[in-house]
């Protein structure tokens, strides 16, 4: 069946360069710097990169962050409850917004 | 759980093994991978460890188990053989013996043999690859972490997790309730103490078809989980890489993973890893006395390729020392990422 997102086509990523080499190259050293131990642990950045991917529904991402969720040590629990910060953030943002729409209502209402 | 064998089961044949390793086409070999590193044919650097695995029988039945080890398992080494290893310990100025199973401890002569081996030497490296729950099974184990102790054994033994959940998926249930026990048990006369001299190092491999991350960044965190949920210390971590063979290898056919976990070994080959294979500098002796270049060539029956030097009895140093190293495809678990021996990553 064909669909819009194959697995397989997650393992070509390091391939982007073929059509743009110099930039490509910068991304890749600037994502490889970006995942090193730093003031966050590898293993922090991992629940991060893990919860944003569900934040941006990413495929892709979430595959790849869950393989190294789970390489770094991270448990079942930690990573819901990345998850549960992705949805968190999502929601609130949305809901924050209605402060935007009480506004406008206050603003048209006798 | 019963073992493959015992199940007569097709992985309980290493040639049918063999062949399923060689079967698909990956792209690449492991010689043609080494060669292109330069490293092929694979040599010994040096021999100063010998890996005695004293029998299949074990406590345990893990689903990972690449011995295919656990109760019905009958095969143990003789004192007759481990006389054999001691000839050999002590002519040949091995310094690390590393005794395995199964369960080591479950042979009626280990604590004989252990004995015999600190006489030969008192800076051997003695090693007991002890699954902790041995220590529990039965009053007659209970003073095992006295008997390490006061024959100054380095214990090493494999907690998957730092919870109970995942560690008795791969291991059984109630492994990690015991374990947690059995840690606390050799905390109590010394080991993984801090300036004690008793060293207690864990293992931790995958409790699925992935990779292990970082042995430092893995070590902390086990130590942090450890210490603040259960009050147990100990040494140092050392990351394994499951090697795709026996109950594993079952796995990943079942789980429909085999395909995409060798890709990823292949993918993730590192030569600084395959120059520091753990084959360079040690040789395993089976329960039958036989010998191989590892551990996971002894349970595929790849003996060392030197017919006049294939048994303990019959040890050549020589010989041994210029061998060609056999390998075949299942060696890229050693040599992936960060590499993986029995004492952990390697590059």
């Amino acid at each position: 069946m064909k669909t819009y997102y194959n697995p397989e086509d997650l393992k070509k990523f390091g391939k982007i360069g073929e059509f743009q080499k110099s930039m490509a190259d910068k991304f890749f050293d600037y994502y490889g710097e970006v995942f090193k131990e730093g003031a966050l642990t590898a293993r922090e950045k991992a629940l991060i990169a893990l919860a944003v991917a569900h934040a941006i529904q990413c495929p892709y991402c979430i595959d790849a962050y869950t393989v190294d969720s789970m390489e770094k040590g991270c448990d079942e629990e930690q990573m819901m409850e990345a998850v549960h910060v992705a949805a968190a953030i999502r929601g609130g943002a949305s809901l924050v917004h209605g402060t935007q729409m009480m506004n406008k209502v206050k603003e048209l209402s006798m | 759980m019963k073992s493959l064998k015992a199940q007569n089961h097709p992985l309980s044949n290493s040639q049918y093994e063999i062949e399923l390793l060689e079967s698909p086409d990956f792209g690449i070999s492991f010689v043609q991978k080494l060669d292109e590193s330069q490293l092929y044919p694979l040599k010994p650097l040096h021999i100063e460890t010998l890996q005695i695995n004293m029998g299949k029988m074990c406590n345990q039945v893990c689903q990972h188990c690449h011995v295919d080890a656990g109760p019905d398992r009958k095969e143990i080494m003789t004192r007759e053989i481990m006389e054999d290893c001691l000839k050999v310990i002590e002519k040949n100025n091995i310094k690390s013996v590393d005794l395995t199973g199964g369960a080591p401890e479950m042979n009626p002569d280990f604590r004989w043999f252990v004995t015999e081996i600190r006489k030969i030497g008192k800076d051997i490296n003695i090693i007991v690859r002890c699954n902790l729950t041995i220590i529990l099974a039965n009053p007659k184990f209970h003073d095992l972490p006295e008997f390490f102790k006061k024959n100054r054994i380095e214990v090493v033994s494999s907690l998957p997790y730092f919870s109970a959940a995942r560690t008795d998926a791969q291991r059984g249930d109630g492994v990690f309730e015991k374990s947690i026990k059995a840690l606390k048990m050799l905390n109590d006369v010394g080991y993984g103490i801090e300036r004690s001299n008793l060293i207690l190092n864990l293992v931790y491999n995958p409790s699925g078809a992935f990779l292990p991350g970082s042995q430092e960044g893995l070590q902390a965190e086990f130590k942090k989980k450890l210490g603040n949920n259960f009050g147990v210390s100990f040494n140092a971590l050392f990351t394994i890489t499951n090697i795709p063979i026996s109950r594993f290898l079952d796995y990943l056919i079942r789980s429909g993973n085999y395909e995409g976990y060798m890709e990823k070994l292949i993918e993730s080959y590192n030569p600084n890893a395959a120059a520091n294979v753990m084959c360079r500098t040690s040789i395993s002796v089976g329960w039958d006395g036989f010998l191989y270049d590892c551990d996971f060539n002894q349970m595929l029956d790849l003996k060392v390729e030197t017919p006049q030097s294939q048994h303990i009895s019959d040890w050549d140093n020589f010989t041994l020392k210029n061998r060609n190293i056999v390998v075949n495809q299942h060696c890229f678990g050693c040599t992936a990422g960060a590499g993986s021996s029995c004492g952990g990553a390697t590059a």
